[in-house]
């Protein structure tokens, strides 16, 4: 699947984006946060050689540019609540390695889920499957990882 | 989650004033119909006339890069030219233009169209001619048909040797109506 024109990137991911951000950081910051996830898309949107996760890849964005801003709040403001909910993901790196033998579809799901720490809806939408049939992908790469550390 | 029109129209800004497009463009109505106008940080790549924006968004990625978005104000300069020619206030665009991957003999050829001067028509012989190669006019035809910037390059000047229209990308009576607001018709 090739990369689209950004325009249609930006259509299609705008709505996700802007509900992540808002459900992290509250309305106000949320329209700060959703130019600069969209301009960092802009920056790394050469580099992508495929179109495919562009949901996933979009939400992961908007989190960071999230967690950046709590980050910065935190320093200058005491009084922000819920700091302590916000977890950072695992290493990437770290569930890559974890999950280089699982057939395609797991993989994903597993990654997304423990890489990226996306819900299953917005798993199922980067895949194109349901919620729950995302889910049950998660579930049976993870019992496959478990198989593999026991034997 | 719907995108208010301030902060959508603050991100394409932006993403214009950092210099992080490829190509911005935007659609613009003329006395000739609604317009797709290009840009990229070259000069005005497209002009097109009845555009399907999500398939000239696609050709544009393919021909420019994949950062193509629409953004007005980058285009605001040849879209303020334009309206100055429709007023009859503007003879000649001045204007950069990026041709993109455009062949050898088309450029010149459209480099021979850009010297096409207003209210007057040429032949695709004589351009075929002045490009040098006076034997390819039907090549010629094809190169007007696919003019990236029609208006700006004026293909609308080029007719057949017998006077005839022949042809144009946006329709014969658009190529009438520029033609009689230049003056270059009577009555048509």
């Amino acid at each position: 699947m090739s990369v689209p024109p950004f325009e249609r990137f930006y259509e299609a991911q705008q709505g996700p984006v802007l509900a992540q951000l808002r459900s992290m950081l509250g309305r106000d910051a949320a329209d700060d946060a959703f130019q600069e996830t969209f301009l960092r898309a802009l920056r790394a949107y050469p580099t992508l050689e495929h179109g495919r996760y562009l949901r996933a890849w979009a939400l992961q964005i908007a989190r960071n540019v999230a967690l950046d801003a709590l980050r910065r709040t935190r320093v200058t403001s005491a009084d922000v609540p819920d700091l302590e909910s916000v977890d950072e993901p695992l290493p990437y790196e770290e569930v890559r390695r974890l999950t280089a033998g699982l057939p395609e579809k797991e993989r994903a799901a597993v990654f997304l889920r423990y890489g990226y720490d996306l819900s299953y809806e917005d798993i199922g939408a980067a895949l194109g499957s349901s919620p729950e049939a995302a889910r049950q992908a998660a579930s049976s790469g993870v019992r496959r990882l478990r198989k593999k550390e026991l034997s | 989650m719907t995108v208010s029109p301030e902060l959508d129209q603050r991100f394409r800004d932006a993403a214009a004033a950092e210099g992080l497009l490829d190509v911005a463009y935007e659609l613009h109505d003329t006395p000739v119909g609604e317009l797709l106008v290009a840009v990229t940080e070259r000069g005005v790549c497209e002009i097109h006339y009845d555009a399907d924006p999500d398939a000239e968004a696609e050709r544009l990625a393919r021909l420019f890069g994949t950062r193509v978005l629409r953004s007005p104000r980058p285009t605001d300069e040849v879209r303020r030219q334009l309206d100055e020619y429709f007023a009859g206030e503007r003879q000649e665009f001045e204007l950069p233009i990026d041709l993109g991957p455009a062949r050898e003999f088309g450029r010149a050829v459209l480099e021979q169209l850009a010297r096409v001067p207003y209210g007057e028509l040429t032949t695709y012989g004589t351009l075929a001619e002045r490009a040098g190669r006076p034997r390819a006019a039907r090549a010629v035809g094809t190169i007007m048909n696919r003019n990236p910037v029609p208006i700006v390059l004026p293909c609308h000047r080029v007719v057949g040797s017998t006077g005839s229209l022949v042809g144009y990308a946006g329709g014969l009576d658009r190529k009438r109506t520029l033609l009689e607001l230049e003056g270059a018709l009577l009555g048509g």
